[in-house]
C-alpha cells in the first residue's frame, strides 16, 4: 500500500514543469555525504489484508476488559460509551480536520469546542476552560505554572494522596526547580488530607495546594476548610479530579471557591486505550483567563451580524508571544474535548446524576459485602465515590495475581506507590460492573483468605 | 438547518440515551456522603433526545472542512490522507479497551508494537533511542529540552541559552523557555542558517541550537553538519524539530547530520489524524550520550517478553500519566508497515515533487521570497497582490468559495504577507492543477476586480469574523 495517487506519466509531466530530469534532483540541497545510500532498514510494504491480520494478531497478545471482570480506576475509568459517541467522533470531517484556524469553514469544531467549554464550566463550577491540555497529569503541572505566574511565589505543596503520576509529571514540568515541591501527608485513618497538615505546611512562599477530588484513594476530601486556609494565606487553591463523573452527585470545586479546576476528562467516553490519547480539562475563575495556558474559542458576529465562532485571545499563545507565552502547547486533544460534548450531552442534565449515582451504589454495595471477610477491611474511614482502598493483611502484588488467575483484574496494588501500603489494594466500581461481578469478586477474596 | 446550540435545543425533562438498572440495593446519597459536599443541580446542562445530540453534531460536522472533505495545503501541519484502516486497527479491542494498569503479561501485544515502533522511528531519523510518551510535538519539545537541562545541569555547569533561528515555530521557543533557558534569536536572512551566524552568538553558557530541518520556510539547512560543528565544539547540543520529516524518510536522516535530539510528529508525518486540533504524538529521539535521561517508563525487552523499566536514575521523570497516546502509536505503526521502506521514501520525493510542481507554476503570479528548490511546502508571499490592497488574508479567503482549504498564511514571521502551501504526496496532479488553476484566477481578481476577491468568502455559511469584538468581549461559554 503506498496512498500516493502519481502515475509514471504524471511524474514525468511535473518534472518536466520544473525542469528537472530525475526526482532525486529535488534533494540537490541536501549534500551527497549525508544522503542516504542504502534503503532504510524496516520490514517491508503490507497489503491491506495482511496488515490487518498481522496487527489484530498483536492485538489479541493483549488482554482487555472484554476478557476479565475489572476493577482497576486509579485515574483510567471503565464506563459505558454509548452508540452516538463513535458515530460521530467517525465523522470524517470531524477527526480529518485540524486547529480551527480559518473559522468560515471550521464552524463544527469551533462550536462543538465552545459547547465543551461551557460543559465543564457548568459541571466544575468555574467561569472559563480553554479547549482542552494533554491529559489530567499535564494539566496539572500547568495549573501549577500558572499560579506561579499569578503570585511569583516559588513553592508548590502537593496533596500526597493527589494520583502519584501527576505528582512525578507536575516535578518533570518543574525541572530544575523540583525542589520547591513538598508534600502534605495524608492522614492514615481517614485517606484524606488532613486540613491541619496544610494549615502547617502552608506559608508565605506557598504558591499554590493541589487537592485532587475524590483522591487517589476515593476519598471526598474537605475542599471546603482547605479552601478557607489556602485563600487566607493568599495562595492558589488548585482541584484536580480523575473521575469526573462524580460531578454528577458532588459539589462542583468552584462552589468552595476553587481558583483552577484540571483533570482527566476520559471517563466522559473516550476509550481506555492503554493509557491514551485521553482528555485533560483545565478550567479558572474570570479574573485569571489571561494567565491561563492553552487555546480558547469564543462567541463573535460575522459582516452580517450572525453568529460564530473563533479562536481567541491568542495573544497569550505561543505564535505571538513565543517565549513569553503562557504555554507551549499547540496542538492539544480536540477529539477528545468533541467526544466529551457529545458524551455529556447524550447523557444530558439527568443521566449524569443517574449515573453518578449508580457508581456510588455499586461502590457502596461492595463497600457492604466486604464487611463479611474477616481479614480484609476497608483501608480508610473518609466517604468515598466509586473507589476505595481495602487492607488485606496479607501483600496486594500476590493478591491481584491470584485474582488475575480467576479473570478478575483485581485493582491496583499499592505497594508500588506507597511502599507503606504494601497490602493495601485500590479498587473501583462503575456502572460496568454487575452484582455478579461484585459478588465474584467477593467470593474470590473469601477463597483467598481460606487457602 | 439550525446552527443553534445545544443548550438552546434543550428541553426541561427530556432525555437522551438510556441508564441501565440498578441491580444492587439503592442507598441515598445522604446516608453515605456527607450534605454539604453534595450538589443540588447542574445549572444549565442540556436535555436533549438522542436523535437531537445526533442531528446537532452531524449538522455540526457539516459546518466543517477537513482532508476527506477536500484539499488542505495547511503549511507545517503536513495535513495528507488519513488510512482509513489504521482507524480500525487503532479500535481493535485488545487495543482500544485495555487498561495501562493491566497487568505487563496481559500488554505483551501492545508493549511489542510500542518497541517495534521505537525501532522503526530510530531507523528512520539515525537516532539511537527514542521515547513515546509526549503527546504532541510540543510536548516532545519540551522533553527534548527538558533532556538537555538536566545533562547541563549533570554536568555541573548549567547552561542559561539556546538559540534559535527568527523562522523557528513559535512552539520552539515556547519550549525553551518553559525548560527554563533564555533564548537567544539569530536573523535569518538567505532563507538557511549561515555557520557565521551561528558562530557569532555561540558560547559556553548556551546549551543547545534549535533549529526545523527542512526548516519553515520549506528549505533544507545545507550547512547543518557544519552548523552543528560549531555548536558541539562549544559543548552545546543540536535539536531539530523534525515536524517536518515528510520530506526526508528514506533520504537522508537527522542523525547523520549532527542532529543530538529530535522529536516526530506522529500526527505530520506518519498519516494519524489531526482530530480538528489533537490528539497528536510526539516521540522524541537521541543520541546515545541523552539517552539517560529519557522519561520513565522505558519499554524494554528481555528474551521474547515486554516490559516497562523504571530504573533510570538520570530520567527526566514522566511528562505524561500512564504511557502516551497509544492510539495514535497504533495508527503511525500500521502507517509504517503499509508503506514499507520504498513507500515511505517515495512519499517524501512525491511529496517535494509536489510542492516543487506548485512553486513552479505559482511563481508567476505571486512573489516568491526564495527562488530555489524547495522541499515539502513553499512560501509565497502577497508582494504583487498587495499593491491592488489584496493581502494574504483576502486571498486564502477567497480560495475557500473554490473549495479548498487555504493554506497557513502569515508564517513563517519572517516573510510578510506569508502564504505557506504544503500539499503532501497524497493529492493527485488533477487536485494540485485544480488548485494553482484557482490561485491564478483569484491573482487576475486581485488585478482586475480586488473587491471580489476582498468580500471573500461568499459561498460559506458563515461571513468572516469579528475577531477584534471576541477579544474585545470574550464570551468564551454560553449563559442561560
Ligand atoms: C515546525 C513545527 N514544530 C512544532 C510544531 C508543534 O507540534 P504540535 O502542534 O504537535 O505540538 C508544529 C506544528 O504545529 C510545527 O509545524
Amino acid at each position: 500500500m503506498s496512498y500516493i495517487p502519481h502515475t509514471d506519466n504524471d511524474i514525468k509531466e511535473m518534472l518536466g514543469v520544473i525542469g528537472i530530469k530525475a526526482v532525486h534532483d529535488l534533494f540537490n540541497a541536501i549534500p551527497p555525504d549525508i544522503r542516504l545510500k542504502t534503503p532504510l532498514n524496516l520490514p517491508n510494504e503490507l497489503p491491506e489484508q495482511e496488515l490487518v491480520r498481522e496487527i489484530t494478531n498483536i492485538s489479541r497478545k493483549n488482554g482487555n476488559i472484554e476478557d476479565y471482570i475489572s476493577f482497576i480506576g486509579a485515574g483510567a475509568y471503565n464506563h459505558y460509551v454509548p452508540s452516538i459517541v463513535h458515530h460521530i467522533i467517525l465523522r470524517s470531517e470531524f477527526y480529518t480536520a485540524y486547529t480551527p484556524y480559518q473559522p468560515e469553514i471550521s464552524q463544527g469544531t469551533l462550536q462543538a469546542i465552545f459547547e465543551y467549554q461551557t460543559l465543564i464550566c457548568q459541571l466544575t463550577g468555574m467561569d472559563v476552560t480553554n479547549a482542552s491540555m494533554y491529559d489530567g497529569a499535564s494539566a496539572s503541572a500547568e495549573a501549577v505554572l500558572m499560579a506561579q505566574r499569578i503570585n511569583s511565589r516559588p513553592e508548590c505543596l502537593l496533596s500526597s494522596a493527589l494520583h502519584p503520576e501527576y505528582r512525578e509529571v507536575v516535578k518533570t514540568y518543574l525541572g530544575i526547580r523540583r525542589d520547591s515541591i513538598k508534600e502534605i501527608p495524608f492522614c492514615t485513618e481517614t485517606g484524606a488530607t488532613p486540613v491541619e497538615a496544610v494549615e502547617r505546611y502552608i506559608d508565605k512562599d506557598t504558591a499554590c495546594v493541589v487537592i485532587q477530588y475524590p483522591n487517589f484513594f476515593g476519598s471526598i476530601e474537605d475542599l471546603s476548610a482547605i479552601s478557607e486556609i489556602v485563600h487566607k494565606n493568599g495562595s492558589v487553591f488548585i482541584v484536580v479530579i480523575t473521575e469526573p463523573i462524580s460531578l454528577g452527585l458532588l459539589k462542583p470545586p468552584g462552589a468552595f471557591d476553587a481558583d483552577i479546576v484540571v483533570g482527566e476528562g476520559q471517563a466522559f467516553g473516550s476509550a481506555l486505550n492503554l493509557g491514551g490519547p485521553y482528555l485533560g480539562f483545565f478550567a479558572t475563575k474570570e479574573g485569571f483567563l489571561r494567565n491561563m495556558p492553552g487555546r480558547l474559542v469564543g462567541e463573535t458576529i460575522d459582516k452580517d451580524g450572525k453568529r460564530g465562532y473563533i479562536l481567541t485571545l491568542a495573544t497569550r499563545e505561543q505564535h505571538i508571544r513565543r517565549e513569553k507565552a503562557t504555554s507551549n502547547i499547540c496542538t492539544n486533544e480536540g477529539l477528545c474535548a468533541l467526544t466529551a460534548a457529545i458524551y455529556l450531552t447524550a447523557l444530558g442534565k439527568t443521566g449524569i446524576v443517574n449515573l453518578a449515582k449508580i457508581n456510588l451504589c455499586k461502590m457502596h454495595y461492595l463497600r457492604q459485602r466486604l464487611k463479611e471477610l474477616k481479614n480484609v477491611k476497608p483501608a480508610f474511614s473518609s466517604p468515598v465515590f466509586n473507589e476505595c482502598v481495602i487492607n488485606l493483611n496479607e501483600d496486594g502484588d500476590t493478591v491481584i495475581k491470584s485474582l488475575l488467575k480467576q479473570g478478575i483484574l483485581g485493582g491496583i496494588s499499592l505497594k508500588r506507590f506507597y511502599p507503606q501500603l504494601n497490602s493495601h489494594i485500590l479498587l473501583c466500581a462503575t456502572e460496568m460492573n454487575t452484582k455478579e461481578d461484585i459478588d465474584m469478586l467477593i467470593e474470590e477474596l473469601k477463597e483467598l483468605k481460606n487457602e | 438547518m439550525s446552527s443553534g446550540l445545544i443548550f438552546e435545543k434543550s428541553s426541561k425533562g427530556r432525555r437522551g440515551i438510556s441508564i441501565p438498572k440498578l441491580d444492587v440495593p439503592d442507598i441515598n446519597p445522604l446516608d453515605v456522603i456527607p450534605h454539604d459536599v453534595l450538589r443540588a443541580d447542574i445549572e444549565g446542562f442540556p436535555e436533549v433526545s438522542e436523535l437531537d445530540a445526533v442531528r446537532h453534531f452531524v449538522n455540526l460536522s457539516q459546518m466543517n472542512f477537513g482532508v476527506d472533505t477536500g484539499f488542505y495545503p495547511l503549511g507545517s501541519c503536513t495535513m495528507k490522507y488519513n488510512p482509513k484502516v489504521n482507524e480500525d486497527m487503532a479500535r481493535l479491542s485488545g487495543f482500544s479497551k485495555a487498561h495501562p494498569y493491566q497487568a505487563p503479561e496481559l500488554s505483551q501485544g501492545a508493549l511489542q508494537l510500542m518497541y517495534e515502533l521505537e525501532g522503526f522511528l530510530s531507523e528512520i531519523s539515525g537516532m539511537d533511542a527514542v521515547t513515546l510518551q509526549p503527546a504532541a510535538g510540543a510536548h516532545g519539545e519540551l522533553c527534548g529540552m527538558l533532556m538537555i537541562s538536566a545533562y547541563v545541569k549533570a554536568k555541573g555547569k548549567p547552561r542559561k541559552k539556546v538559540i534559535i533561528p527568527d523562522t523557528a515555530h513559535g512552539t520552539n521557543p515556547a519550549s525553551s523557555n518553559l525548560a527554563g533557558f533564555t533564548v537567544v534569536t539569530i536573523k535569518e536572512g538567505k532563507g538557511i542558517i549561515s555557520p557565521e551566524a551561528v558562530a557569532s552568538v555561540m558560547d559556553e553558557d548556551t546549551a543547545a541550537l534549535m533549529l526545523t530541518n527542512p526548516n519553515t520556510i520549506g528549505l533544507f539547512e545545507t550547512n547543518i553538519k557544519e552548523i552543528a560543528d560549531i555548536v558541539h565544539k562549544k559543548g552545546g547540543f543540536v535539536y531539530c524539530d523534525g515536524a517536518n520529516l515528510n520530506a526526508l524518510m528514506g533520504i537522508a536522516k537527522l542523525g547523520d547530520m549532527g542532529v543530538d535530539v529530535i522529536q516526530f510528529n506522529l500526527h505530520k508525518t506518519f498519516s494519524t489524524p489531526h482530530g480538528g486540533g489533537g490528539p497528536g504524538s510526539g516521540p522524541v529521539g537521541v543520541k546515545k550520550i541523552l539517552e539517560p535521561f529519557l522519561p520513565v517508563p522505558r519499554i524494554i525487552k528481555r528474551g521474547k517478553r515486554f516490559n516497562l523499566g523504571f530504573n533510570c536514575p538520570m530520567s527526566i521523570g514522566r511528562l505524561k500519566a500512564f504511557y502516551g497516546n497509544f492510539g495514535i502509536m497504533v495508527r503511525a505503526y500500521s502507517y509504517i508497515r503499509a508503506m514499507g521502506p520504498d513507500g515511505l521514501k517515495k512519499a517524501s520525493e512525491m511529496a517535494v515533487l509536489n510542492a516543487n510542481y506548485i512553486m513552479e507554476k505559482l511563481k508567476k503570479a505571486y512573489h516568491l521570497p526564495f527562488d530555489q528548490t524547495c522541499m515539502h511546502e513553499c512560501v509565497l508571499s502577497d508582494k504583487v497582490q498587495s499593491e491592488k490592497d489584496v493581502y494574504t488574508l483576502d486571498i486564502a479567503k477567497r480560495l475557500m468559495d473554490y473549495g479548498f482549504h487555504p493554506p497557513t498564511i502569515y508564517f513563517p514571521l519572517v516573510v510578510p504577507g506569508a502564504i505557506m502551501i504544503e500539499p503532501t504526496e497524497t493529492e493527485s496532479k488533477e487536485t494540485i492543477d485544480r488548485f494553482i488553476a484557482a490561485m491564478m484566477t483569484i491573482a487576475n481578481e486581485a488585478r482586475e476586480s480586488p473587491d471580489i476577491v476582498k468580500n471573500a468568502p461568499q459561498t460559506t455559511k458563515i461571513g468572516r469574523l469579528d475577531e477584534v469584538n471576541a477579544v474585545k468581549k470574550p464570551v468564551l461559554r454560553w449563559k442561560p
